[in-house]
């Protein structure tokens, strides 16, 4: 064992001393029983990358059907249809939306933030060595795949109706009980009891890495706020993914083994699955937004050279966001005949999470005040985000007032919503942190000039694709409809042309990722200079095989 | 060497482990807790129109004048069945008593049991019925009619609660379903 020693603030980079100690197993054995975080970290990267590549394609499947007026894609003869891959049918247009949003928020966004930035940096920021239990970690990832590969599954095979299941990602029933009668929702059940299997058993293996492996020094009160959000989402996914997981089970019985949990033949009450599905489904929303508030919160401070702004309100803020999170879960079911006081409470309950919200917009925007800002590419996709989160939220105030969501319910204006704060909000969170992280994960230098194409893209993209369906909501256009009267064509257009520009930003990102993995410009330790505080600056990039052989000791002003 | 940085303690983690543990498989728990925690909730308090059964006769008769309508529906039975009466007009407090007639049109004897509700949901604290053949499981022969008989009130509360001082109408819907495995009874 090397005798290097180095604290927070040392610039002593670790792969020299332990270069004849970084052994890496052979490619198959690295990369398939795989034990490293940081492997770990890449592959859940790559994974979500390739997901949110499939589920992007799948939206555009929806653009062009949602073009013009009448059905062009989704019908007999069209080239969809003599492709063959997703039936062309109003069938299919249910099961891509479906398809979409479930690979979107399980196989995108969740192994991105919490996989993939969460097993890098999260034991490298508490200076531990690794996971707490590496193998499991090896197991949570191989389950997503299993998990995806059955999702996909799911879409060929007979659902009822048609191929596929299109219920929605919500699945309520009875359209996901006697509306479905093929195995196509079978397989979806058990895909979401994989990926649920996955997300919690990383959940506990964070739990227990950043409660118990912390370096000497490093209190809860200094750990980064990256690290606060990861633990806090942790938490929300252990609590809610077994009530998803029971709800789940009681309409594969419903279906499969004569029960009736949601039946109202056997005395059961569909309205309870919806009850139980968003006790899940609200603090699922938080899961996929607070680690992207966490990387938020590096990426400004980095950029401003300051450090954040009110650490200990920022890392409370995302505390109270998580629990009251899990007591706002009726204001998705407004209009299922709630009585009029409940509907009071959590109209109430649901603005309130606007305050610790608005707690952590502010702290940014003063984290940037008075600072040397420095506008590389992740600070341009951070300031995307705090505008574009900034706009969701205030449609997500408009929303939570329970009058006002009898005419909005289930419009465009709520896909506008929550597409600002997720499509938008964690998808700019994941690109900043992508870039913020880029040479330390992958030890090449991006193009600048690439990453900003990328950014100014998708930014005008994004928001041509999503400000018009406010327009649309406002105006009565139902969502998950593959039709809509000529009255809609406008926006929709528009919107559909917002989704090529997109499209083109997305081309870009592929091409800056090529770039790089051609030049394959050399990385330094640090490229972002005095701002970055955090102990990933203090290794080499990429970090050694293991890390910390020796512990780092965090002083009092480290965060 | 550094003595004081030594690698971390495992001695800890199958502790954080299994608290974690424990905490999933006791939401998975209450996921399933909630079944009949949420049925004994509507039950006992009317919640979601859900209509309260109970022994006692109505304590005291207000004069303010409810319609109560009547709908009857049949899934996956070879029965008709229908409210022998559109509506009643009764005072809060007063008894109502309605029939409702089944005919089983099939060949073989079948037992169903119906379930039932009222609209607006609000007003299910309110509704109350001492007798109802919803209350258990019913077989009819085949060309077999029947007549049922409902005992209901409304409480004189229903005029002052916040959730249904504006409605004149509360409408009383039956469904008979199959009851599996009593086909042959």
């Amino acid at each position: 064992m090397s005798t290097a020693t180095y604290s927070a603030h040392d610039d002593a980079i670790q792969s020299g001393a332990h270069a004849e100690h970084d052994h890496k197993p052979s490619f198959f054995v690295r990369w398939f029983f795989s034990t490293n975080h940081k492997d770990i970290g890449l592959l859940y990267i790559m994974f979500a990358i390739m997901a949110g590549l499939i589920g992007g394609a799948l939206s555009g499947l929806i653009r062009l059907e949602l073009a013009e007026p009448g059905i062009q894609i989704f019908t007999a003869g069209s080239w969809l249809s003599k492709i063959g891959i997703i039936e062309a049918s109003k069938q299919g247009y249910n099961v891509v939306v479906t398809a979409h949003a479930l690979i979107m928020i399980f196989f995108m966004v969740m192994p991105a933030m919490i996989g993939g930035f969460g097993n890098f940096f999260v034991p490298i920021m508490i200076g531990a060595p690794d996971m707490a239990f590496p193998r499991m970690n090896n197991i949570s990832f191989w389950l997503l795949v299993a998990s995806f590969c059955v999702l996909v599954t799911s879409l060929f095979v007979d659902g009822g109706p048609g191929r596929g299941f299109g219920g929605g990602w919500t699945m309520y029933p009875p359209l996901s009980t006697i509306g479905h009668t093929g195995p196509a929702f079978d397989l979806v059940i058990l895909s979401l009891h994989l990926a649920g299997a996955s997300s919690i058993l990383g959940a506990i293996n964070f739990i227990t890495t950043i409660f118990n492996m912390r370096a000497p020094g490093m209190t809860l009160h200094r750990m980064p706020l990256f690290v606060w959000s990861v633990l806090v989402t942790v938490f929300l996914l252990l609590l809610s993914l077994p009530v998803l997981a029971g709800a789940i089970t009681m309409l594969l019985t419903d279906r499969n083994f004569g029960t009736s949990f949601f039946n109202p033949a056997g005395g059961g009450d569909p309205v309870m699955y919806q009850h139980l599905f968003w006790f899940f489904g609200h603090p699922e929303v938080y899961i996929l937004i607070l680690p992207g508030f966490g990387m938020i919160s590096h990426v400004v401070a980095t950029f401003s050279r300051k450090p954040v702004f009110g650490y200990l309100a920022m890392a409370y803020a995302m505390v109270a966001i998580g629990v009251v999170g899990f007591v706002v879960w009726a204001h998705h079911m407004f209009t299922v005949g709630l009585n009029v006081n409940l509907q009071a409470y959590f109209s109430a309950a649901t603005m309130i999470i606007a305050v610790p919200t608005g707690i952590k917009i502010f702290s940014w925007i003063a984290t940037m005040w008075g600072g040397s800002i420095d506008f590389k590419t992740p600070m341009l996709f951070a300031i995307g985000f705090i505008f574009l989160f900034t706009v969701g939220g205030v449609t997500g105030v408009v929303l939570s007032n329970a009058g006002v969501d009898y005419s909005f319910q289930d419009t465009y204006y709520v896909v506008a919503h929550f597409h600002y704060v997720l499509s938008l909000g964690a998808v700019f969170a994941i690109f900043a942190g992508f870039y913020y992280w880029y040479e330390k994960m992958w030890g090449v230098k991006y193009n600048e000039f690439l990453g900003a194409t990328h950014f100014w893209l998708m930014f005008v993209g994004v928001n041509v694709v999503f400000f018009p369906m406010h327009f649309l909501g406002a105006q009565g256009m139902p969502r998950r409809y593959v039709d809509y009267p000529t009255a809609f064509a406008f926006w929709n257009r528009v919107s559909t042309d917002g989704y090529m520009i997109t499209v083109a930003g997305i081309a870009v990102f592929v091409v800056m990722l090529a770039e790089s993995a051609i030049r394959r410009r050399k990385a330094v330790a640090n490229p972002w200079g005095d701002g970055a505080t955090t102990l990933e600056w203090t290794l080499s990039s990429p970090p050694p095989y293991h890390q910390f052989n020796d512990l780092p000791v965090i002083e009092a002003d480290a965060h | 060497m550094a003595s004081d940085r030594k690698p971390p303690r495992r001695k800890g983690h199958g502790l954080i482990a299994t608290i974690c543990a424990g905490g999933v498989f006791s939401m998975v728990g209450l996921a399933y807790a909630a079944v009949p925690f949420y049925r004994a909730f509507c039950q006992a308090t009317g919640f979601d129109g859900t209509v309260r059964r109970v022994e006692r006769a109505p304590a005291q008769v207000i004069d303010r004048k409810i319609t109560v309508r009547f709908d009857a529906n049949v899934r996956d039975l070879p029965w008709s069945f229908t409210p022998d009466q559109v509506a009643q007009t009764i005072k809060l407090g007063q008894g109502g008593l309605a029939f409702f007639t089944v005919t089983n049109h099939g060949t073989a004897p079948l037992t169903g049991r119906a379930a039932y509700n009222v609209a607006p949901e609000s007003a299910g604290p309110y509704f109350l019925k001492t007798q109802c053949f919803c209350f258990s499981n019913q077989t009819i022969q085949p060309g077999q009619t029947e007549r049922f008989p409902v005992i209901y009130y409304v409480e004189p509360k229903f005029a002052t609660d916040l959730n249904t001082r504006m409605f004149q109408e509360i409408t009383l819907s039956y469904t008979f379903f199959p009851v599996r495995g009593g086909a042959a009874a």
